[in-house]
């Protein structure tokens, strides 16, 4: 076992992928002989040459458009944006097409892709690149999404969503690329997705959270009983692992870093209220990022849930 | 500093056969009678069944349904020009194309009532689900194309699109990808006109829009649309170009589109009868039928035979379209995703009970 940050986890797990299978590509922005702006294709170029890891012009939705019809062609297509905020213009693409080919085609053609791109704040980054909105995509029936939150998981869910028959997008935690390292086991193996991880088993209260928030949930509550769930797959979310513990503890706290209003943390809560309302012994919480425009460097620890905010919220449900 | 030239295009229009049925021997492709027959009966046959959707549509026995009412050359020359490996990524208004690749006229009759199996292509035939988020789908076609390459398959991916979707960036995306990549890739445009309300001239400042391929390096060129022989000619060295590996082709089909843009439309509200009228002269289909009966192929009694076995077998088509049980609500569950989630399955056996 080697130890390894986020990022290698993942150009590990893309290299053996491509070694694995001869129908995975791998497409976008300056991943060839650039490696990536965020070096996490550093070294496939070499050896998989320019037929499997292809430069492509400047144009998101040309890449996922070009995806959509080699995956149905029946290759395995990994597409990297180099942003989310750069998906937008290739939203289209992902609901209008890749979500609905299996539908509309009955079966016909389907779309084994997967579309990774680094998301999230924390990391001062310019304008649109700290984007959080895997909201809008858990909406959209026929894609699944996918966040890891430390390299092991982050190779075996990659390569899970890699082999999986539908499209995935895989939201990878910028924050967490280089911040955390462990050992990750050498040989490709698969996180299986759709099923959420207790990253830290607990009596008093339920926290929920995925990528770079998991992080700063342990250390928020690293003085609590609390049980920490790892959501990992948002879509289709693990609804039985939330509930047992919901059951279990009779409090929830929900965190997330995207705005309040229609965030991912609001599906969850509302499960849980109908599911589960019975066993509660407090309101359920969030702690999230406020109803705003993702701000600049400047302001940007102002809108991320911080420890404090997250230890008010336990103490506040421990009162009930 | 010198201020010289650098670069200069030129854009090409191919017709072969006029509308009194005269051809240009030079440029005539090679095709055998029994093969022109088969045009002019494919022809023929794509009317005829636009004409009955219409028929039922006013019946009330079919919804929404953009007619191919004057386009039939662009996508029946084009069509008849594929092979039977390729890969066809139509638009919504290529009934024609259907028809060349066999494609059951059940199906789509189907479709256009609101049944998703109608776009379940048949094992054997490769076209995609019609496209309706206009101009999208050429990079679906881009990538299979690339898809082949990789492989090494003896495929050619050939897109679909009509003259609006020229301004979409999709369609842009998808032709400079081809070029960047070589792929074995032909965009067929039929350029009819109009898009819904919207003119030609007003959709893009450009000449022609063939010249749009000059700009992502590729090769363009015009045909005339409502002449069968020169799309046919045209697809078929772009396609004979594509699969030697000599890359991707744009093919703007220069036709018109005699009907209202969908039969939810009053095209009178927004265009000249006498446009109209104008194009009536250049139908594709008496241009075609004056050629054979020149080459004394074809004859009035030939004719009269054809329509009757075609309305005939148009009879059985409607019928069996009409005779198919309606899909089970479980359907629209079971292609979401290849598994059902636990939460799906739960929504299934409210939706089958009618309750939770
Ligand atoms: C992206 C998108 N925008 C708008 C529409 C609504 N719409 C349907 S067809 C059409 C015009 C299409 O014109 P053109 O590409 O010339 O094809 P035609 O209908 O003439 O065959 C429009 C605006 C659509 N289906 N998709
Ligand atoms: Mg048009």
């Amino acid at each position: 076992m080697a130890v390894l940050n986020l990022v290698q986890a993942i150009n590990e797990g893309l290299r053996q992928a491509l070694e694995e299978d001869e129908r995975v590509l791998l497409l976008g922005e300056d991943i060839g002989k650039d490696g990536g702006v965020f070096r996490a294709t550093d070294g496939l170029y070499e050896v998989f040459g320019e037929q499997r890891v292809l430069d492509t012009p400047l144009a998101e939705s040309g890449i996922v458009g070009l995806a959509v019809g080699m995956a149905a062609y029946g290759l395995r297509p990994v597409a990297e944006i180099q942003f989310l905020g750069f998906l937008y213009s290739a939203v289209d693409q992902i609901f209008t097409h890749a979500a609905r080919i299996r539908a509309r085609s009955r079966g016909r053609y389907s779309c084994p892709l997967v579309v990774r791109t680094p998301y999230g704040g924390g990391v001062k980054a310019p304008e649109l690149h700290e984007e959080s909105s895997e909201a809008l995509f858990c909406h959209m029936p026929g894609i699944k999404v996918v966040v890891p939150s430390t390299p092991s998981n982050a190779k075996g869910l990659l390569l899970a969503a890699i082999d999986d028959p539908d499209p995935v997008l895989y939201l990878e935690p910028t924050r967490l690329y280089r911040l955390l390292k462990e050992e990750v086991p050498d040989e490709p193996y698969r996180t299986p997705l759709g099923k959420a991880r207790i990253a830290r088993a607990g009596h008093q209260l339920t926290i929920i959270a995925w990528g770079s928030m998991l992080e700063v949930v342990l250390r928020a509550a690293k003085d609590y009983d609390a049980e920490i769930i790892d959501l990992m797959t948002l879509s289709p979310f693990d609804r039985e692992t939330l509930l047992e513990s919901a059951r279990k503890t009779g409090r929830v706290l929900i965190v997330h870093e995207a705005a309040k209003t229609g965030g991912f943390g609001a599906e969850l809560a509302a499960t849980i209220a109908e599911e589960a309302i019975m066993s509660l012994r407090a309101p359920i919480r969030r702690v999230t990022g406020y109803d705003v425009v993702p701000p600049l460097p400047l302001l940007e620890d102002h809108n991320l849930p911080s420890t404090e905010r997250i230890v008010a919220a336990i103490e506040d449900l421990l009162r009930y | 500093m010198p201020k010289t030239p650098i670069a200069q295009f030129q854009i090409d229009r191919l017709s072969i056969l006029d509308p009194s049925g005269q051809i240009d021997e030079d440029l005539m492709p090679e095709l055998s009678d029994s093969q022109l027959l088969q045009l002019y009966e494919l022809l023929t046959y794509t009317r005829m069944a636009d004409q009955r959707a219409l028929d039922l549509q006013r019946e009330g026995r079919l919804g929404t349904y953009p007619s191919s009412l004057g386009q039939e050359a662009a996508q029946v020359g084009s069509g008849f020009a594929l092979q039977k490996n390729d890969w066809v990524f139509p638009n919504f208004r290529e009934l024609g194309v259907f028809l060349c690749q066999n494609y059951p006229l059940e199906l789509i009759y189907r479709y256009w009532t609101g049944d998703e199996r109608g776009l379940q292509s048949p094992e054997g035939i490769n076209i995609f689900p019609m496209c309706i988020a206009v101009g999208t789908h050429v990079l679906h076609a881009a990538g299979a194309a690339l898809a082949a390459k990789y492989r090494g398959d003896d495929m050619v991916a050939a897109a679909f699109l009509g003259d609006g979707a020229t301004s979409k960036g999709d369609f842009h995306e998808a032709l400079n990808m081809a070029g960047v990549y070589q792929l074995p890739l032909v965009v067929i445009c039929q350029n009819n006109q109009w898009a819904i309300s919207v003119s030609r001239e007003s959709q893009t400042a450009s000449e022609t829009l063939a010249q749009k391929a000059i700009a992502h390096g590729i090769r363009g060129i015009q045909v005339d649309g409502n002449d069968v022989l020169a799309v046919y000619a045209a697809t078929r060295e772009a396609l004979e170009r594509a699969r030697s590996g000599d890359g991707p082709t744009f093919i703007e089909c220069e036709t018109y589109r005699m009907s209202d843009h969908t039969t939810a439309d009053d095209a009178r509200r927004y265009r000249d009868p006498q446009e109209v009228a104008k194009w009536q002269e250049r139908d594709p289909l008496l241009r075609m039928r004056r050629f054979l009966e020149q080459q004394r192929l074809w004859s009035h009694g030939d004719q009269e035979q054809l329509e009757l076995t075609l309305k005939e077998r148009l009879s059985r088509v409607v019928k069996a379209a009409e005779s198919t049980a309606p899909p089970s609500a479980e359907e629209m569950f079971r292609y979401t995703c290849h598994a059902l989630s636990s939460r799906q399955q739960e929504q299934l056996k409210e939706c089958l009970n009618g309750g939770p």
